[in-house]
């Protein structure tokens, strides 16, 4: 369990966290951390479907690919990878 | 041993009077360029439509249209061939009068349309502005993906494609090549797009096609935006005016959900790049017609090319008394023309009735226009 | 719109872009420095989550010092090269900048190779997952593969175990008797010979591979075993990442929008000042040809320099950056790829990933241009980045020309820029 998760388990608030949800579900991470580590922090794996309908994550990491794209606080086609986490931000991987 | 077909350009107009001239029994060469659709037939919209501007234009677009109709079914899925039909939407109570007008026409002509008004035109497209007061409905018209379907033509014909093979000059029975390399062949048809008259130049005129640039932009995927292709009516006002450069709403839902929007024209224009001011002057327009276009993502905008003549109708027909034939200068509508054209050209290489009177077709009329000045 | 106004503009706030940065703004120069990543540092100084490494930290205190301003989370998305002129966005919006002059910093990004499985989540790119990782991306108790090719191979197995990642092999597409006599001519430079040594020691215990590369990867909505080639002979090994780069290409999308010329491998084309063959436009680090560290330094002081005006300096560093280039030219042709990775795709192997087209619909057709346009390849939000140099290296040919915008923008974005644009062509052309 990587550490954000363990925190939240733990139900452990420290400052270093902020709060955010992540396709509804609320969750701790990192301050500093990317969305796209944030996801996979909390296990999401497959953040994307693919046009034939496979699963897919972030490959590049830094805002080339758009592998890891999500819809940020309603926002569409945001790439994980070069967002960081910020309170309260809402992050849907159904509608990239 | 059949006889020869030389056909230069593997464009979708190219690629259709390939495949006609194969079924009419002969072995056909096509001679290109570059790659197929490397001209104006990689950067449309595919709207297979029929389009009322001169009762000619209407012979040549609903008969083509009924020939893409009989394809459907054997069309493959990269093509991706829908029927989406055609909503021509009216802003204000003229445009609302060419509504009507336009749809009583159609019935005359054998074409299906239906009118909407304010209400029923809501719940067709919910993301139409809510100000538009009606629209007129036109079922049948189709979309298509051009590059796909000028190879699928391709295919279909037979034909031996030579690429990277740029021809100089056409005549009745042989292309010059460059270097002097000619090739020979029982007949010639020249369907090279905007570059087609050099080819055959003093025959006709060399300006008699003239290219008009028009920009179109692609969003992301956006499943259920729109179900139509939708074009706004004004587009009849401001899609021919010869002076200076217009703009008008259209849009396409491509089967996969990316949105296509278009439309603008420019005639003298060197440079392909995508100019700010057009673009800007385009999308604000799109806006003005369905406003929640504005949050989609654009991933792509680009500039295509079309080859106008001076009545806005393609040169179907021999040039002078013994040929090349010609079919080119099929402006904004070469996409849905394309069949019909080449159903045209081989009744009049055969000696059969025409599908449709050919005379508004004759390249011969260029030499008339020319001498008026 | 916002707009920025100042002497110098920067792009990328990697290595280049901050020694550019500080090499103008110590002559006085007002710079403006924008990066879409969160912060600065660049590829390899990024902190996110972690601190950047000791190497960095001069130059960050120096880059802090110089006065020049920062603006992270800010991409450039078009430019107006006769107008000195930059268009960015970030979270408010798009932004005006405008310069005196430019410089190009913007990096390399890695070259990805389709094989079976690729696409799968958990393969991610070698410089790919060090980079998430600085971002938070959970590595520690991890077994991870590293594989595909280049120096950078070694630097990030290294990363991964200081991170308390377990690091299961390290694959080297190039043979090691090639690589030997590469580490041979590194005898006269005492400091890179010494960090190869450093490298080594900390993967002590980590299979290192030569001749190997990735031939399946096996999942089923994740990667858990991976299939490797060493030699000729499979090899099976069970991760819970793959971590695979096939080298660097250099970042030059924004140099070609704005009208700057390739030379014949592809980076911008620079002279002995870093000016490309756009007035007042110049181009320093990875753009201009991958050299690693040292060379997109030496390049950003001389770039910088030369933007201020200041030939003596600039001409100083122009020996030393003309020795790095030598040396980034050695590395490339140690590294050179191996003709058999060209048979890793299957028929099935998705080669463009935003598009999902499969290797059987691409490999007949001739150009990038009919290949796009018969299979939809590059077609995509990506505009090609990844699968454009794959399809290169897979069959040769040049990349289809790049469309506007760079980066994808609303439509309302996108009429918002033009109308910009337009606006400032009216106001200059006055
Ligand atoms: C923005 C835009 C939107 C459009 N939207 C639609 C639409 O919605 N519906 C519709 O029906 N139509 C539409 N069109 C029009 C349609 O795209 C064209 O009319 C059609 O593609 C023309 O096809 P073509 O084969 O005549 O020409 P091209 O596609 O230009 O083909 C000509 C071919 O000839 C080759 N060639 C040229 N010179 C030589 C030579 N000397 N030797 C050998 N080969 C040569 C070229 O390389 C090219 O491949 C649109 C056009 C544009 C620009
Ligand atoms: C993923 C990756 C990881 C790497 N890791 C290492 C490593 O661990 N060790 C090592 O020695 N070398 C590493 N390298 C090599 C490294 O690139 C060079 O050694 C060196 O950092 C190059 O510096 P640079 O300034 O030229 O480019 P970079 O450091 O790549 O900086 C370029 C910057 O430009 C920004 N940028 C690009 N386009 C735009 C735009 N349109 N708008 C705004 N900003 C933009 C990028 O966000 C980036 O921050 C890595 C390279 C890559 C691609
Ligand atoms: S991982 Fe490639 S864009 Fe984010």
């Amino acid at each position: 369990m990587g550490d954000a998760a363990h925190a939240h388990a733990h139900g452990e608030h420290d400052a270093g966290h902020c709060t955010i949800w992540l396709d509804g579900e609320r969750r701790r991470a990192p301050i500093g951390a990317s969305v796209a580590a944030a996801l996979a922090l909390h296990g999401w794996r497959g953040t994307r479907t693919s046009v034939s309908g496979e699963p897919r994550s972030a490959l590049c990491g830094m805002g080339i690919c758009f592998e890891c794209r999500v819809a940020i606080d309603g926002v569409p086609l945001r790439r994980a990878c070069l967002v960081t986490v910020r309170e309260g931000m809402e992050v849907s991987t159904h509608h990239a | 041993m059949k006889p020869r077909a030389l056909v230069i350009g593997a464009g979708i107009v190219g690629a259709a009077c390939a495949a006609e001239l194969a079924r009419a029994g002969f072995a056909v060469v096509v001679l290109e360029a570059a790659h197929p659709s490397a001209g104006a037939t990689a950067c449309g919209m595919g709207h297979v439509v029929a389009m009322d501007d001169s009762e000619a234009q209407l012979e040549l677009t609903r008969t083509s249209r009924s020939l893409w109709e009989e394809l459907l079914p054997e069309l493959p899925e990269n093509i991706e061939a829908t029927r989406a039909g055609t909503l021509w939407v009216a802003a204000d109570d003229e445009e609302l009068a060419a509504v009507h007008a336009k749809h009583a026409y159609y019935l005359t002509r054998g074409v299906n349309a239906e009118i909407h008004d304010q209400h029923s035109l809501r719940s067709l497209e919910p993301h139409l502005a809510p100000d538009l007061i009606g629209a007129l409905r036109v079922p049948d018209d189709l979309v298509v993906y051009p590059p796909c379907a000028a190879a699928w033509l391709l295919a279909l014909s037979g034909a031996e494609l030579r690429v990277g093979l740029a021809v100089e000059r056409a005549e009745a029975r042989r292309v010059l090549l460059h270097g002097g390399v000619a090739l020979e062949g029982d007949l010639v048809v020249v369907a090279a797009g905007e570059h087609s008259l050099p080819l055959v130049s003093p025959a006709l005129p060399l300006h008699g096609i003239k290219p008009r640039k028009g920009h179109l932009v692609i969003t992301d995927r956006a499943p259920g935006f729109a179900q139509h292709q939708i074009v706004e009516l004004g587009y009849l006002k401001s899609a021919h005016s010869h002076d200076g450069s217009s703009v008008a709403f259209n849009l396409q839902p491509r089967p996969n959900g990316q949105v296509l929007l278009g439309s603008s024209r420019q005639y003298d224009r060197t440079s392909d790049e995508v100019e700010p001011a057009m673009l800007r002057r385009m999308l604000e327009r799109a806006f003005r017609y369905m406003p929640k276009l504005r949050a989609l993502p654009a991933i792509r905008a680009w500039t295509g090319r079309r080859a106008a003549t001076h009545d806005h109708l393609p040169l179907i027909g021999k040039v002078g008394a013994e040929g090349p034939w010609l079919a080119a200068g099929h402006e904004g509508l070469g996409i849905t023309t394309s069949l019909g054209t080449a159903r045209l050209l081989s009744s009049l290489i055969a000696g059969t009735t025409p599908p449709f009177d050919p005379r508004p077709f004759d390249p011969q009329r260029l030499c008339a226009e020319a001498s008026h000045g | 719109m916002r707009e920025l106004a100042c002497d110098l503009l920067v792009v990328g706030a990697g290595p280049a872009g901050i020694a550019a940065a500080c090499a103008a703004a110590e002559r006085g120069k007002k710079v403006l420095v924008l990066d879409e990543n969160p912060g600065a540092g660049g590829q390899i100084w990024r902190a996110g989550t972690h601190a950047p490494p000791r190497a960095a930290e001069p130059w960050l205190a120096r880059f802090r010092a110089s006065g020049a301003e920062l603006r992270s989370g800010c991409a450039v998305v078009e430019g107006d090269a006769a107008r000195q002129t930059l268009w960015a966005q970030d979270a408010e919006g798009l932004l005006r900048t405008r310069a005196e002059s430019i410089v190009l910093a913007t990096g390399a990004r890695e070259l990805f190779l389709p094989f079976p499985g690729w696409t799968l989540p958990g393969v991610l790119g070698a410089g790919g997952l060090q980079a998430l990782a600085k971002s938070g991306w959970p590595v520690r108790g991890k077994k991870i593969g590293v594989a595909g090719s280049g120096p950078l191979l070694l630097a990030v197995a290294a990363w991964l175990v200081e991170h308390g990642a377990h690091v299961a092999f390290v694959a080297e597409q190039a043979p090691l008797g090639r690589l030997a006599r590469f580490a041979a001519s590194l005898a006269f430079q005492p400091r890179k010979l010494a960090q190869l040594a450093a490298l080594r020691w900390k993967l002590r215990g980590v299979p290192q591979l030569f001749s190997s590369w990735p031939v399946r990867a096996n999942g089923r909505a994740h990667i858990d075993s991976v299939e490797l080639a060493t030699d000729g002979e499979p090899q099976g090994f069970l991760v819970d990442a793959l971590a695979v780069g096939f080298g660097l290409v250099p970042e030059t999308a924004l140099a070609e929008q704005l009208g700057c010329a390739l030379d014949a491998s592809g980076a911008v084309a620079v002279d002995a000042e870093q000016r490309t063959n756009v007035e007042r436009i110049y181009a320093a680090g990875e753009p201009t040809g991958i050299g690693g560290v040292e060379n997109a330094l030496l390049q950003g002081e001389l770039a910088g320099a030369s933007a201020a005006g200041d030939a003596r300096a600039a001409h100083t560093f122009a020996r030393r950056a003309a020795r790095a280039r030598r040396f980034g030219r050695a590395l490339e042709r140690a590294f050179a790829l191996r003709e058999e990775l060209r048979e890793m795709p299957d028929d099935d192997t998705i080669v463009c990933r935003c598009e999902d087209v499969r290797w059987d619909a691409a490999r007949e057709l001739d150009s990038a241009r009919e290949t796009k346009l018969q299979t939809r390849c590059g077609m995509g939000p990506c505009q090609g980045r990844v699968c454009q140099p794959a399809l290169h290296f897979l069959k040769g040919g040049r990349a289809d020309r790049r469309r506007p915008p760079l980066l994808p923008l609303t439509l309302g974005e996108l009429a918002e820029l033009a109308a910009d644009r337009t606006t400032l062509e009216h106001e200059t052309s006055r």
